[in-house]
């Protein structure tokens, strides 16, 4: 039995599949954002140290780790689009990257919103805070690149490469930004002998992270829908769904 | 194929001698932004000799991008860039002379103006020689990595602010070693580790950023 592992690399057959994806992924993005808040809010314990603040972590952490995986997630699809030449990877890449940035915007504004109790600062030069700024700043040159770029092909083609020399530059930028915090701050705040975290605040963490993963697939499928019927709207399959539904494209 | 790579960079040289205002534009543009910070923060010794390494690291780091956004635009215009993707030679070989001759007509300036304006920075007889050290080995590496985003930038509209954009997260790295190998040879400390890091950015660099920027320009110009 052979599989046809190209089947639903065009956008024409992809379209639909996406399409019956979205609900799917949505719901359980909405039962474990359900779970997780529960668990987070009303379950897990308040932290002898921190109090009450400390709940925002199950929204940050999960958004940091989203930040990242997004940004590997995004260069993965764009060089399988750079090395196959496969249009819907680089639609993938791009369909990504909004949500990547927001996810990072958010784990930042959720961090400083945990700073100003717990070290009486919006804002510390901190390796981790840095080094998560400088991603933000990676997904908008992604952004600004693909969007300035009229030619869709040749705004892939360019968004994949700096996506890929992201990636390689990514674990450089970490260390010389941990170093670099390392040689400048003293030891006022020391994020790396967190607590052992009980198990209960593990597993909103957890869920959460589903949730946000979840949240990032739908999401993902629906942009990647509308990019698709966008490039490919002088196509045969798009004209004729635009004639079954009678909705002008 | 050493001939290529001599006969690029015997010509972008000679383009670049036969337009020398560019260089001195970037030459005044350093000059210029390191001597603003005096002027907004005051004349105070302490201060400035303070903030000299990562004010004088800025503001090479800003002139080499401004000059980098003429690297290709120049020969893509005038459609020599085509039928350098058309030769038979490789492409990254004449990127590789290409960036050189960026970096002799726009780095090597630079270090050699640094010291005098660490000099008005109050800068110590240390962390001057450091600081030429510093930027001997740090600036190939600006040069090897902005020729990246000025061939993916290439035609394309306001890339000079998008270029900016693209670099800037990538230069920060250069900026942290060099910078702190001048401030660790201020507090005393040997400044070996930072130029290490420094050299080895610069090394990497010349391996990958070459192909990457061959890739870019075969994106960009198709």
């Amino acid at each position: 039995m052979s599989i046809n592992w190209f089947k639903y690399s065009s956008p024409q057959t992809f379209y639909p599949l996406a399409g019956k994806m979205i609900p799917w992924f949505a719901f359980l993005a909405t039962i474990f954002a359900i779970a997780g808040l529960y668990i987070s809010f009303a379950v897990a314990p308040t932290d002898f140290q921190q109090g009450e603040a400390y709940r925002i972590i199950f929204v940050h952490v999960p958004a940091a780790w989203m930040s990242m995986v997004i940004y590997i997630a995004m260069a993965g699809w764009a060089a399988l689009g750079l090395a196959l030449n496969a249009r819907l990877s680089a639609m993938m890449a791009q369909a990504l990257a909004p949500t990547g940035a927001i996810f990072t915007l958010l784990a930042l504004v959720t961090g400083s919103l945990w700073g100003k109790p717990m070290w009486g600062a919006w804002w510390v030069w901190d390796a981790r805070l840095t080094s998560e700024l400088i991603l933000l700043f990676l997904y908008l040159g992604f952004i600004a690149l693909q969007s300035s770029i009229d030619d869709p092909r040749r705004a892939d083609r360019a968004g994949a490469l700096l996506a890929l020399v992201g990636v390689v530059n990514v674990p450089i930028i970490y260390f010389s930004v941990k170093w670099w915090n390392t040689l400048h701050q003293g030891s006022s705040i020391n994020m790396g002998a967190a607590p052992k975290m009980a198990a209960t605040m593990l597993m909103g963490m957890l869920l959460m992270a589903l949730a946000f993963w979840m949240y990032t697939v739908a999401v993902a499928l629906m942009r990647v829908r509308c990019i698709m019927l966008e490039r490919e709207r002088s196509s045969d399959w798009v004209k004729a769904l635009s004639v079954s539904t009678g909705e002008k494209l | 194929m050493n001939g290529v790579w001599i006969t690029v960079l015997r010509r972008d040289l000679l383009l670049a001698f036969r337009r020398r205002s560019d260089v001195a534009t970037t030459l005044f543009f350093f000059l210029i932004v390191s001597s603003l910070f005096p002027l907004g923060i005051g004349p105070e010794p302490a201060v400035l000799s303070s903030i000299a390494p990562g004010v004088l690291w800025v503001a090479a780091l800003l002139a080499g991008m401004l000059s980098l956004t003429r690297l290709f635009a120049t020969d893509f215009a005038d459609g020599s860039l085509e039928q350098m993707l058309l030769a038979p030679q490789p492409l990254t070989l004449m990127v590789t002379a290409k960036v050189l001759a960026h970096w002799l007509v726009c780095g090597l300036p630079v270090v050699v103006l640094a010291p005098l304006i660490g000099l008005q920075y109050a800068l110590q007889n240390d962390a001057l020689f450091v600081l030429i050290i510093s930027l001997l080995l740090g600036t190939p590496a600006l040069s090897l990595i902005g020729a990246i985003g000025a061939a993916l930038t290439l035609g394309v509209r306001g890339s000079g602010l998008l270029m900016a954009l693209l670099v800037l997260p990538l230069y920060i790295p250069v900026l942290i070693f060099g910078a702190g190998a001048v401030a660790a040879s201020q507090h005393g400390m040997s400044a070996q580790a930072h130029l290490s890091l420094l050299a080895a950015c610069s090394l990497l660099a010349l391996v990958l950023a070459p192909l990457a920027t061959a890739a870019a320009l075969r994106i960009s110009v198709e």
